[in-house]
């Protein structure tokens, strides 16, 4: 589904990714690790086709297409999701309203008559079950006052009303209390398809104690230093990032899986 | 983060489709301004002697303005001194004797411009429940369901026809909101004026439909000058609403109008304004410099004038519709939309004056900047001695897009009375790259992402507005924010 092949990227002059070969078939869940400046929300970010990135080298293919030729409300279109790391605040656009439009025009482009709002309100009200959430966040403005958990249970609940093919979690569990980080990894596991693909970007181990990856990846200096199952993750936890800074050397970069 | 800001500096790239010119032989005098060019005016529309004796005076006043201080100077705008002896003051399509008597006498080029311009003079066609006056330039050229609202007593006519038909109503009424003492260009307005709106809604009668004014100006190097005036009698209700747009000139308009309300006891009148003059093109050249005068008083106990006003257009707007709060327990409002793109200037805001006890006033300001554009709110609140228990909320909110344009607030508070109670209120925010990559994501184009938050932003403001309005005014934003980001 996602082919990432020799992926440079360069920010403000300063190259940031330095090859990432990274491939993720559906129904896959990815673990992208690594510590704080490795490259990890850039890569999230480049897929989702932020600007202020320069890619250098390298190509990614998403079902067979450019992904880096697509612009980003295409990407999203053709179900491609990314869960902010730092969701912004949009004031006076209602929650509701703004997930409607979103998921109308995802519709339109797949062919598929645009939901009204009272069919809209099915879905919602189905989707809000699942994930346990509670209706008076739809009509606050998006992300409006919204506690940080709130924030990235929104995240997840607009993944489940778009129904992408991937998503990409930029630290999904990054300030979340053990309460907030379980709903939070309860609601992926439910959205968890032979259909989907997701990629985790995240920092600690804990997420993965919840949502158990099927590959862990570890990003160093813009590299993948070493790929591995869901025990690199416990591995990492135990030895630190430090143990595979200085193991990265011999390794060769950007173990395909 | 690094993020280039020219995402949303693309989107200042709007179009104008109300630009056209209408090919018609006009009547127009020359240019220049003059005693003699008042007369003419005055002659033109057969005016009683006492109009045409307040034009000179306001003429003469004008004339010291000119001599000393000319335009004011206060407002947050800019532009090169204004030649008033190049303006042609009076313009108006040639028609057979003497004005067209009925719509079939209307010359069908200005029946298809209006169309073009999505405004149907003939009733059939019409929105049900707008009566329309259509100004062309220098005069009215069809006012619509008169017959209907006449059966109320309800007189809808141009200014034009109010002087000849009513010259006591306009006497009495005439400069008592707004002398031409007031400034400049009320000075300037009073001495040449040419048409405009006059409406009437006698006591106790609430106005079936809404009244609405479409002024357009087509002929080039001309002024358009109009007079509304409204009076509610006692206990009776009226809606108005204006809507305006000009061809695509390189050369700058004046259009320099004067608005009064006079609202009695327990009437209410609500003003409602969607203003789009043509705004210049995207180096600024060109647009309508709109110099208005609005103010309504408040004279009858409980009283209330509420002004909603949705401002897109113009290259330059000086605008401050305002209320005189003289009855007990009147109350006065003000909700504003302002957008400058490009290189448009506004300087726009209210006065409300409150002079009766326990009188009531709301401002809610929203300014829009994109492009090069300057965005000022100007608003006085006066509370006076004698308005015990006077109370005013003013919130005043500025969304800036991009980075080469600026919002201002000027906010004066003046209270004599210490029972008083003023709020003020004022947030500024960005549409930021952060914002609009959040909607891309989610897969909805920059311009749905642009419209949704410019419109989020207004939504108090359009609320108040009459509901067609509202879905124009939506629209309106939108057209006028294409392309400001890309």
């Amino acid at each position: 589904m996602l082919e990432v092949k020799n992926l440079h990227a360069r920010v403000d002059g300063n190259e940031i990714l330095r090859g990432i070969d990274l491939t993720v078939n559906r129904g896959e869940i990815h673990a992208i690790m690594g510590p704080n400046g490795s490259g990890k929300s850039t890569l999230a970010h480049i897929l989702a086709g932020r600007e202020g990135y320069e890619v250098t080298g390298g190509e990614v293919m998403y079902e067979g297409k450019d992904l880096l030729a697509m612009l980003p409300e295409m990407r999203a279109r053709e179900g491609v999701f990314l869960a902010f790391q730092y969701p912004v605040e949009i004031a006076g656009v209602s929650n509701m309203y703004f997930l409607r439009a979103a998921l109308n025009a995802i519709r339109k482009h797949r062919g598929l008559d645009e939901l009204d709002a009272m069919d809209f309100l099915k879905v919602v009200r189905e989707k809000m079950k699942l994930l346990e959430m509670d209706e008076t966040l739809m009509n606050r403005p998006v992300n409006e006052g919204f506690s940080g958990g709130e924030k990235k249970r929104n995240e997840i609940f607009q993944m489940a009303v778009l129904e992408p093919k991937l998503a990409i979690l930029d630290e999904t569990d990054s300030g979340l209390d053990i309460d907030a980080l379980r709903m939070v990894a309860d609601g992926i596991n439910r959205l968890r398809s032979p259909e989907r693909a997701i990629v985790l970007v995240t920092h600690y181990q804990r997420l993965l104690s919840y949502v158990v990856p099927d590959y862990v990846h570890v990003l160093s200096d813009g590299r993948i230093v070493r790929s591995g199952g869901k025990d690199l993750a416990l591995e990492l936890e135990q030895k630190g990032y430090a143990w595979l800074e200085e193991s990265a050397a011999p390794v060769k970069s950007g173990v395909s899986l | 983060m690094s993020t280039k800001p020219d995402t949303i500096e693309a989107l200042v790239n709007r179009e104008y489709k109300w630009g056209f010119v209408t090919e018609i032989e006009a009547d127009a005098v020359p240019s220049g301004l003059s005693e003699d060019t008042i007369r003419l005016i005055s002659a033109k529309k057969n005016e009683p002697e006492f109009m045409l004796e307040w034009r000179l005076n306001a003429y003469r006043h004008w004339m010291t303005l000119e001599a000393s201080d000319a335009e004011p100077k206060w407002a947050n705008i800019h532009y090169p001194p204004i030649d008033y002896q190049k303006i042609v003051y009076y313009s108006a399509p040639k028609t057979k004797k003497g004005g067209p008597q009925n719509l079939e006498d209307v010359d069908p080029e200005l029946l298809r411009t209006y169309e073009k311009l999505g405004i149907p003079l003939r009733e059939r066609e019409i929105l049900s429940g707008v009566a329309i006056d259509a100004v062309f330039d220098s005069v009215s050229v069809a006012t619509t369901f008169r017959e209907k609202l006449g059966e109320l007593g309800i007189i809808f006519c141009s200014f034009s026809e109010a002087v000849l038909e009513h010259p006591e109503l306009v006497k009495k009424y005439l400069g008592s909101v707004v002398p031409y003492t007031d400034n400049f260009f009320a000075a300037l307005n009073s001495a040449v004026f040419t048409d405009g709106s006059f409406c009437y809604i006698p006591k106790g009668v609430r106005c079936p439909m809404e009244l609405s004014t479409y002024f357009r100006i087509n002929a080039k190097n001309t002024g358009q000058f109009e007079r509304t005036l409204i009076i509610a009698e006692e206990g009776s209700y009226v809606s108005y609403l204006e809507g305006c747009t000009a061809p695509m000139r390189d050369e700058n308009q004046l259009h320099a109008a004067v608005v009064e309300l006079i609202a009695h006891d327990d009437a209410t009148i609500k003003y409602s304004t969607v203003q789009n003059w043509y705004p210049g093109d995207k180096e600024g050249k060109g647009g309508i410099y709109n110099f208005v005068t609005k103010r309504g008083k408040c004279l009858g106990r409980n009283s209330k004038i509420s002004w909603t006003q949705v401002e897109t257009g113009s290259a330059i707007t000086w605008k401050y519709p305002s209320c005189i709060l003289q009855g007990d327990n009147s109350v006065g409002e003000f909700y504003s939309v302002a957008l400058t793109n490009n290189y448009q200037q506004a300087d726009t805001g209210t006065k409300m004056i409150h002079i009766g006890k326990n009188t009531r006033s709301t401002i809610v300001s929203k300014g829009i900047s994109a492009g090069h554009g300057q965005n000022s709110y100007r608003g006085m609140v006066k509370i006076l001695k004698s308005a015990t228990g006077a109370r005013n909320y003013s919130q005043c909110d500025s969304l800036l897009l991009g980075d080469k344009c600026g919002a201002h607030t000027f906010p004066y508070l003046e209270v004599k009375n210490s029972t008083a109670q003023v709020e003020h209120e004022a947030t500024t925010s960005k549409i930021g790259e952060d914002q609009i990559f959040y909607f891309r994501q989610r897969g909805l184009s920059i311009e749905d992402a642009v419209g949704m938050i410019v419109n989020g932003f207004c939504k108090q403001v359009f609320r108040e507005l009459p509901m067609e309005f509202a879905v124009e005014a939506q629209k309106l934003l939108g057209v006028s924010l294409e392309g400001s980001v890309g």
